[in-house]
């Protein structure tokens, strides 16, 4: 990390840079205003960082968002104040807000990818806000961004800026953001989650470059996640937000020693989920020396050969791009093979799924990430789950409902569910019924493509639970996609570590999280950040020990 | 080869294959229409002798696909053949070539509908991202309602308007746009300022509505937000952040709104008696003159292919992910 360029603005820590009081907003929908903040004080010190954690819907992003005074369309302040350095924000002209955002306040947000513009270069969209506030000259402006890109690490920072947003990877964009909100030298950083959507790998180097440039410029920040041990490694204090309402405000190590609130204690919980692994020698599916790739272009997978233990969890890691999911396409026929075969119960299937048998289909079954998409709006759950009943089962009638009912119980769900349709459903209710359908036609094999990846930490919990007691119960084997190693651990017997197409190592649960590692698989588990504050110091003196610091996004 | 020239050279084969499949429509087509040019010409009375020895001489006794070729070799250096009109039953005194028929209106409609496109398309760019700009406002309703109006009357209707007021009751412009290849170029835009208003009237709304509805879909998309908490003015948020990627739907509308001026602006000739290929077109037609018909219909299909590759041609420059690509 370069320190040429550190400069001090009498920003010393201490004095009070943003205080929130009693803030409420409102949100639109269904044609009423509903209460999203019901009274949230926040108090900010100049040089401080503040964790604001919580469920999706806690209303993380929209109290980080009145920070700097702003709220979504459909979303209105109502009450309280909020003062930042003087100003009332709430009162001052829509103006006088614009001249501070941008200058004085800046947001970084969750998809870096989506949040640049696809039109323009980089360097045109991170010195703008330095340009139009008149903060300084272009040529300034662009020598400063070239020094910020060097201190985010990113590759060639002369040049990367002149490039436009798809040509860099999404670790590099969500350090350009972070350069973005930087240009002007903020006294304030509004982070939206800024690491949720990249790898564990890429994650790490973030965090450092984000964190070392917050210190540098003794900024401050609001640090938004659902990601406790990220947010103990980058804030001074944390606060927790349920349904709009402060559960608990604290010091971070002394809210991750003794916290207070059932709450947050529950959100410390899920990741003391564990299964003890056991072995099984009857392979139920075997995948055999399979190329793979899309269109006959480059090779996507590369001798990939897993075996799949009967009734046991197998996880696939790795980081996106790795190969996990086309692995699955090749293995539910979506995707046939150029090279090798995959077995089932030691017979060889067909390499395409139309060439597959309605048994052979049966068999296998899949469950996907967003429950929302993989469901047809307009089907009843009755639909949803009925349709594999009738076409595997040849089920009809009140044996139908009857099945269908057994099934919503299975997954500890009551019978008034049958009429809803996926729009009346929670998050976790919605992969529940994916699962139930997935069980409908009583596979041998459930193939799950980061099922939990996108709900919350507890509802998380609910759905590995139900998951582990459905294996006890009926003897499914899982394959089990993820890139989150706490749901390794919560859930594996053997695990399969892919890298660049390929597999890496795999093996029972306890030897693969154990050394000695592979390097791959070393820098994979290192990276997974712990509940620890010091956990990223100790990691970075590590890395910076051994000097061979692997870049896992370049 | 840069990916966006071997695109558009793709582009530019694939519309020079259509033209071509068109230009053999066109033909066959015109073949299998009821009626005989040598009967219209010479009358029920001629003796059938005489109606052969003119169809030799224009060469109607040939088989069609020879007659094709010979046309579609001319067509390619521009010799649209013979007209079969001017001609006297049996005689070859004023034969006239096609392509002296159509060029000095080609070039009359080319010019009304520069002039039109050069009015129309900057007014409605400008009237959608103000509309954009000030969604929902009394401006986007009035500009809504007026251009919405205009294009739901007639042609003739605006037209016959316009002429009422601006050329019988307040003498600003003349009613009829009546221009010849000596008509100086001042003169030439005066004369055509009328028909050129009404064609504007027509297609202002399409163009304009599209602007405003292509910018307004990106306005709920995460960099537009970003740009607005980096504190960017509401205009540079519409100009510089959602028009730029906002181009391959409205170009696409402009094109086929400029095809439009092109081939479709009959009524409106007619209306101010300009001279253009529309009017003559429709009098080949009623006349039976069948080189003449073919080409226009390959000059109006030409035109649709040409302002479509260029729609198309913008929609790809204007998308980075094609224009720089990894």
């Amino acid at each position: 990390m370069s320190t040429k360029n550190k400069q001090k603005h009498g920003r010393e820590k201490g004095s009070v840079l943003l205080e929130m009081r009693d803030v409420y907003i409102d949100g639109y929908s269904d044609d009423k205003w509903h209460p999203i903040i019901k009274g949230v004080d926040v108090t900010l010190h100049r040089g401080e960082i503040m964790g604001m954690i919580g469920e999706s819907g806690a209303g993380k992003s929209t109290l980080g968002l009145a920070a700097m005074g702003f709220a979504r369309p459909g979303c209105k302040i109502t009450k309280g104040s909020i003062m930042f350095d003087g100003m009332d924000l709430r009162a001052i002209s829509e103006t006088e807000r614009r001249a501070l955002h941008g200058s004085r306040i800046a947001y970084v947000a969750q998809s870096a990818a989506a949040a640049f513009n696809p039109a323009h270069q980089l360097m045109n969209q991170t010195i703008e806000s330095a340009l139009s506030h008149g903060i300084m000259p272009k040529a300034e402006a662009e020598e400063d961004a070239k020094k910020l890109f060097a201190a985010l690490q990113l590759p060639d920072p002369d040049n990367i800026g002149y490039r436009y947003p798809h040509q860099v990877s999404g670790g590099q964009l969500q350090r350009a953001m972070t350069a973005m909100a930087m240009s002007s030298r903020p006294d304030l950083i509004i982070f939206d989650e800024p690491t949720t959507a990249l790898d564990v790998t890429t994650q790490v180097e973030v965090l450092a470059a984000m964190r070392n440039i917050v210190d540098q410029f003794h900024t401050a920040a609001i640090y938004i996640t659902h990601d406790l041990a990220v947010v103990a490694q980058m804030a001074d204090k944390i606060k927790v937000l349920r349904y709009g309402n402060t559960v608990e405000d604290a010091d971070t190590r002394k809210m991750l020693k003794e916290p207070k609130e059932d709450y947050t204690k529950t959100l410390w919980a899920v990741r003391s989920l564990y299964k003890e692994e056991q072995a099984n020698e009857d392979v139920v599916l075997r995948i055999h020396d399979v190329d793979a790739s899309y269109g006959g272009g480059i090779k996507v997978l590369e001798d990939v050969t897993i075996q799949v233990p009967r009734g046991r969890t197998v996880a696939i890691v790795g980081e996106s791009g790795s190969g996990k999911s086309t692995t699955a396409r090749v293995i539910t026929g979506l995707l046939p093979p150029i090279k090798g075969e995959v077995y089932f119960n030691g017979e060889p299937l067909p390499p395409a799924l139309k060439d597959r048998s309605k048994e052979q289909l049966q068999r296998i079954q899949m469950i996907y990430q967003m429950a929302d998409t993989a469901m047809n709006p307009r089907h009843t759950v009755r639909d949803i789950i009925g349709r594999p009943l009738e076409f595997y089962l040849g089920l009809r009638g009140a044996a139908l409902d009857q099945k269908i009912v057994q099934l919503l119980e299975l997954i500890e769900l009551d019978e008034s569910f049958i009429d809803r349709l996926p729009g009346e459903l929670s998050g976790g209710q919605k992969q529940r019924i994916c699962i139930a359908r997935a069980l409908a036609a009583e596979p041998d094999v459930i193939i799950c493509d980061e099922v939990t990846s996108a709900l919350d930490q507890i509802v998380q919990e609910g759905i590995l639970k139900l998951l582990l007691r459905l294996q006890e119960e009926l003897n499914i084997t899982y394959l089990f996609i993820t890139h989150d190693i706490a749901t390794v651990e919560a859930i594996s017997d053997e695990i399969v570590v892919m890298f660049q197409g390929g597999v890496v190592e795999q093996g029972p649960k306890t030897k693969i999280l154990n050394p000695p590692f592979p390097p791959y698989t070393e820098l994979l588990l290192s990276s997974v950040p712990q509940m620890d504050p010091d956990w990223l110091d100790t990691l970075l003196a590590d890395r910076a020990k051994k000097g061979d610091v692997m870049k896992a996004s370049g | 080869m840069h990916p966006v020239l071997r695109t558009v050279l793709q582009r530019l084969g694939l519309g020079l294959l259509t033209l071509l499949v068109v230009s053999i429509i066109i033909f066959s087509s015109l073949i299998f229409l009821p009626g005989d040019f040598a009967t219209a010409i010479l009358g029920q009375a001629a003796t059938p002798e005489t109606v052969a020895a003119f169809r030799k001489e224009l060469g109607l006794d040939e088989p069609a696909f020879i007659r094709y070729f010979d046309w579609l070799r001319g067509a390619l250096v521009g010799d649209f053949g013979t007209s079969f009109s001017g001609r006297s039953g049996g005689s070859a005194g004023a034969v006239r070539q096609v392509a002296d028929l159509i060029e000095p209106r080609l070039y009359n409609t080319l010019f009304l509908a520069a002039m039109t496109a050069i009015i129309a398309v900057p007014l409605a760019l400008t009237l959608g991202i103000m509309a954009a700009l000030y969604r929902n406002s009394w401006f986007d309703r009035a500009v809504n309602a007026a251009t919405l109006t205009t294009i739901s009357f007639p042609e003739f209707f605006v037209a016959y308007i316009l002429m009422l007021f601006l050329a019988v009751k307040f003498d600003v412009f003349p009613s009829l746009a009546n221009v010849s290849d000596t008509t100086p170029f001042g003169e030439r835009v005066y004369r055509c300022m009328l028909p050129s208003i009404t064609l504007t009237l027509v297609i202002v709304a399409h163009m304009m509505r599209m602007t405003r509805a292509a910018i307004i879909n990106l306005l709920a998309s995460p960099y537009i937000e970003m740009a607005q908490l980096k504190g960017v003015s509401r205009t540079n948020v519409i100009v510089h952040h959602a028009l730029p990627n906002a181009w391959a739907p409205i170009v696409n509308v402009i094109a086929f709104n400029l095809a439009y001026l092109v081939v479709g602006v009959v009524v409106v000739e007619v209306v101010f008696v300009y001279p253009g290929v529309g009017q003559l077109m429709v009098d080949s037609v009623t006349s039976r003159d069948i080189p003449v018909v073919q080409a226009c219909a390959l000059i109006f299909a030409a035109t649709y292919i040409l302002l479509n590759l260029f729609a198309d041609v913008i929609s790809i420059i204007t998308n980075p992910r094609l224009l720089h690509p990894r």
